[in-house]
């Protein structure tokens, strides 16, 4: 009931068009809203903050998650919602974020390393070790056979054109960054992230 | 973005054209309707559909996709003849007043220099200014010779009559005069129009031109570097900002500095073509210190192994061949056999790529492809066999695919870059799924196997490898902060001024880009970062939304780079004197009391050059103003120029009917049998674009469940008299088809789309949203790139995603 009340309140307000700011007028949802329902649904809860995934707006996310974060005890995020300080989104997210929470947990995320052989139909499931020195065996092979050091006109080149990369515009910059340092110096130039499309 | 979200609501006119911001940007959209209710602001949207956000537009015009460069150039001659120009503005602040080459010219359709054999312009020696002995340019700032930009620009575009425009367009005579009168009325001081583009500017031939009408037209009007104005592109991935700023394209390094070609087999030459000397005299054209930020990034990368005596390790970065190895480019070669592997992190060809046939076969081609996602994509399954909606035979595809699972945003600690140019840092939530890791510990530890084989076996060129900085606590986990330290930069030993008092001692982080030196005594992996984690801290984690202006500045939210500015130029804010040009538009402005630049704002100026000395406000620029021609940095022309998509629904360039090489923009890139599989419009009339919805995020959200509940399923919008046409009505399905391939989809009949007159027939759009495929929860669909053309943009290589023609068919 409180909370009927205070968004009834909010909308008599934003009419009479006083007292609230043009950011209620837009929909921000009044922080006593807000605080009357989160202290039920999110005690106990780990608050962290962050950045919506999807697009370039930005929009300020806070993460709930259950658990201490200790050694042994595990840790699952059950709630996302916006984050009211953001000078951009003050709280609201759109459609696409408000699913962030079903993005985290889909049934679709990954959780092994896996190999799909030469005109094999299916995925076995291999460990991290395996995975990576296959991939790390592959670099230096190709990259071996056929790294460019000098072009046919004899201009030095240094580069290596047979592995390509493309990397996640959706990942931080200090992916990126490391990415960028790898990729460039084991010579690939055919390296383009989503920027490209 | 020049300008950032919230300044949107500083704006008294917004164009909303290339771009469907309230579908795709919602809650950045907030701040137009922001700028609508408190600021009185008028919204126009321009696009061939009626949008979500033409819905709460005041204005609109419907207008055949591809066609923008006429809509803007023929506003900018409009803006000329009838002299509704920010005049102070564009005598001091721009190119107009400059001469250019007698040899440059434009005839049919093709500037000078062009070889049509090649398909190229080989030789751009005449697009550039006269140059007078003592090197600055030449100019007239009574801006009436006839070799001035001002004029040439009026000679180009004065073919740009409201009829021409119209009849290419498609948008009626009418609208057009009434929209640019209103744009017009910004040409005063003290109003502004901003300008809202997104991938519908950018995925077309002449994309990048596009953009530079749009700021052609912003200078005109006076309206970059103000406060509501500039020209802002709402960016698709949440960083795919920050991946453009860390260089991770093709021919780049971090911080938009660029990789050499070939050609290029000398340091000093390379620097010296990059470190841009002023053009006019003692103006700022800040690229000059291009040095200081190239060492600092091979310090960073090799430590002491890069030194002045091997030129920083000037061979050790690649080298280019071709001028971009794009991702058409790679998956030509990949289809042709010349690619063995391939990395995706975190990306998804099969869906994103043109041509999905071409794209399956390439893949289809390789020794070993590895995958790096938190879901499950349809690259990684592209092996596989689905039905209709992936109908391969596995048993005939040798390519090993590695599958490696990575965190998503709240399972890992770090930084993106909104479209703002904002870096946000945040943290970890909790622990991945499974076993999947981080991006940058799964780079580190491959990066880590590799060098162990280069030291164990040897093997060729093991130099960049092995000395490859990696002073990292954990070696296979660098920390995300240790990774944000490096790319903001340190000093490597004491850092002294001009007296030799010590500015900053070796091992601090340094706080400004200005602080790098070219002779090694810094580091710094990203120039344009620096001053993000300074001996300060973390800046990108700051909290405080304070706006002490009242104008939308939160400058102590996170941290924009450069040098935490918000608006772009913003020195333009103010006139020649240093005062704002209307009380309503102040950002920045001369203090003469304090003798600096100060205001809501960081100067994006030298802080203490005062107005008198007459610099110009585009700093990077080596002429100091805003660029009406484009010189030599653009390969197809220094003036925008209409030419038909690839795939156009009418026969002609009207602008250019009786030259077959200016139909398409004459210097884009097209591969043989990419030019085989283009359509004609005889065989498919309907002008196809495809787009994104608000329920959607590209092809990740259907694999969450909310999203997959509100838009389950696959459908494309066509409008009722193209329904009537063929027999189609609502909810029945249809059958889409190009040269390329073909989708069936739901048909959406609506009368958002409506027939645009060309010429002497009725022209019909069909909205193909993007984002279903064979994975993920909601309904299977189609991949919409089995109907794209395997053509890009001549500069970007983006791919024409928003122009084609199919054929649609009732199923
Ligand atoms: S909530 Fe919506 S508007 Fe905000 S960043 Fe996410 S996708 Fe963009």
């Amino acid at each position: 009931m409180t909370v009927n009340v205070t968004r009834r309140q909010f909308f008599k307000l934003g009419a009479a068009g006083a007292a609230t700011s043009s950011m209620a007028m837009m929909g921000f949802a009044p922080e006593s809203a807000e605080a009357s329902v989160r202290r039920f649904k999110l005690t106990h809860t780990k608050e962290t903050r962050n950045n919506c995934t999807y697009c370039s707006v930005g929009c300020g996310v806070l993460i709930y998650s259950l658990g201490s974060g200790g050694e042994n005890a595990h840790q699952e995020v059950m709630h996302i919602e916006g984050d009211p300080d953001h000078p951009v989104s003050r709280g609201s997210l759109c459609p696409k974020g408000s699913g962030l929470l079903d993005f985290v947990r889909s049934d679709g995320r990954l959780e092994y390393p896996q190999v799909r052989e030469p005109g094999s139909s299916e995925w076995t499931r291999v460990t991290w070790d395996d995975a990576l020195n296959r991939i790390a065996r592959y670099i230096k092979d190709d990259r071996d056979a056929n790294f460019v050091q000098r072009n046919a006109q004899g201009q030095t080149v240094n580069h290596w054109t047979t592995t390509g990369f493309l990397a996640a515009s959706g990942s931080s910059n200090e992916a990126g960054y490391i990415t960028h340092k790898v990729v460039r110096n084991l010579g690939m130039v055919a390296f383009d992230n989503q920027a490209r499309v | 973005m020049t300008n950032h979200w919230v300044d949107i609501r500083n704006a008294n006119l917004i164009l909303s054209m290339g771009g469907n911001s309230a579908e795709a940007h919602p809650v950045g959209f907030r701040w137009v309707t922001e700028a609508i209710e408190h600021n009185n602001a008028e919204l126009i949207t321009i696009d061939p559909r009626y949008t979500r956000t033409g819905a709460v537009a005041q204005d609109k015009a419907f207008i055949r996709t591809g066609t923008d460069i006429t809509f803007l150039g023929g506003l900018i001659s409009y803006l000329i003849e009838t002299n509704q120009i920010q005049r102070e503005y564009v005598v001091n602040y721009t190119d107009a007043s400059l001469l250019v080459r007698e040899d440059f010219g434009f005839e049919d359709g093709l500037f000078t220099g062009y070889d049509p054999e090649r398909r190229a312009y080989t030789d751009k020696s005449s697009w550039m200014y006269q140059v007078g002995d003592d090197g600055y340019a030449l100019r007239d700032t009574s801006l009436t010779n006839p070799r001035c930009v001002y004029q040439m620009m009026r000679a180009h575009y004065s073919r740009y009559t409201p009829e021409l425009v119209s009849s290419v367009s498609g948008v009626p005579v009418g609208d057009i005069q009434r929209i640019w009168r209103k744009i017009a009325a910004t040409s005063v001081p003290d109003r502004t129009m901003t300008i809202l583009y997104a991938l519908g500017w950018t995925q077309h031939s002449i994309g990048s031109q596009i953009i530079r009408t749009a700021a052609m037209v912003q200078l005109l009007l006076g309206n970059m570097g103000m406060p509501g104005g500039g020209v802002n592109a709402l960016r698709g991935h949440s960083n795919i900002q920050g991946l453009t700023d860390l260089g991770l394209l093709s021919q780049l390094l971090p911080g938009y500095m660029s990789l050499a070609n070939a050609s290029e087999q000398d340091y000093r030459p390379y620097i010296d073509k990059r470190a841009k000397q002023p053009l006019l005299p003692d103006e700022v054209s800040y690229w000059k210190n291009y040095e200081k930020f190239h060492v600092s990034l091979m310090k960073a990368w090799f430590g002491d192994a890069a030194s002045e005596a091997n030129n920083w390790c000037y061979n050790w970065l690649p080298k280019l061949e071709r001028p971009l190895y794009d991702v058409l480019d790679t998956f030509e070669r990949m289809s042709k056999g010349e690619i063995n592997g391939y990395f995706c992190q975190g990306f998804n060809p099969l869906a994103s790529f043109p041509n999905r046939a071409k794209v399956t076969a390439a893949l289809s081609k390789l020794k070993y492809l590895v995958i790096m996602d938190p879901l499950n994509t349809e690259t990684r399954e592209f092996w596989h066999n689905v039905g209709e909606y992936n109908d391969v035979d596995s048993s005939q595809i040798q390519t090993e695919v590695i599958s490696l699972p990575t965190c998503c945003f709240a399972e890992d600690d770090g930084s993106i870059v909104n479209s703002a140019r904002w870096l946000q840092w945040h943290w970890v939530a909790a622990p991945p799924p499974g076993e999947a890791r981080p991006d940058t510990q799964i780079m580190a530890d491959l990066f880590l196997r590799v060098r162990r084989l280069y030291e164990q076996e040897g093997g060729v060129f093991p130099d960049p490898i092995v000395n490859l900085t990696w002073d990292y606590k954990q070696p296979a986990k660098p920390s995300a902060e240790e990774l944000a330290k490096e790319y903001n930069g340190r000093a490597l030993v004491d850092l002294t001024d001009d007296q030799g008092n010590v500015t900053r001692r070796a091992g601090e982080q340094l706080a400004s880009f200005s602080e790098l030196t070219a002779d090694g005594r810094t580091e710094a992996g990203c120039w344009i970062f620096t001053g993000c984690y300074s001996e300060e801290g973390n800046l990108m984690a700051r909290r405080d939304n304070s706006d002490p202006y009242g104008i939308g500045q939160s400058l102590g939210w996170a941290w924009a780079w450069p040098a935490n500015r918000r608006i772009l130029y913003n020195r333009a804010s103010a006139d020649t004197e240093g005062n704002p040009w209307g009380a309503n538009k102040a950002l920045v402005w001369w203090s003469s009391e304090q003798g600096r630049w100060i205001g809501a704002d960081i100067p994006d100026f030298p802080a203490q050059s005062p107005p008198s000395a007459g610099l110009g406000p585009f700093i990077m620029q080596p002429t100091g103003g805003g660029n009406f021609f484009g010189g030599q940095s653009m390969v197809d022309g220094p003036f925008p120029e209409h030419y038909e998509p690839f795939e156009s629904p009418v026969g002609q360039n009207l602008l250019h009917p009786n030259n077959p090489l200016a139909r398409n923009n004459p210097a884009a890139r097209i591969f043989a049998g990419d030019r085989e599989a283009l359509g004609s419009w005889e065989e498919f009339p309907h002008a196809a674009t495809t787009y994104r919805l608000t329920e959607h995020f590209h092809f990740w959200t259907k694999h969450a469940k909310l999203n997959a509940i509100v838009q389950p399923e696959q459908f494309v919008e066509i409008g009722t008299a193209l329904a009537d046409e063929i027999g189609v009505s609502k909810g029945d399905r249809v059958r889409v088809s190009s040269r390329r391939g073909s989708i069936y989809a739901v048909a959406v009949v609506t009368r958002r789309l409506r027939p645009l007159r060309i010429g002497d027939r009725d022209v019909h759009h069909v909205g193909i949203p993007l984002h279903w495929g064979f994975t993920g929860v909601a309904k299977k669909g189609y991949l919409v790139n089995a109907l794209t053309p395997f053509v890009g943009d001549a500069n970007t290589q983006t791919p024409e995603y928003k122009s084609f023609i199919v054929k649609v068919e009732k199923a």
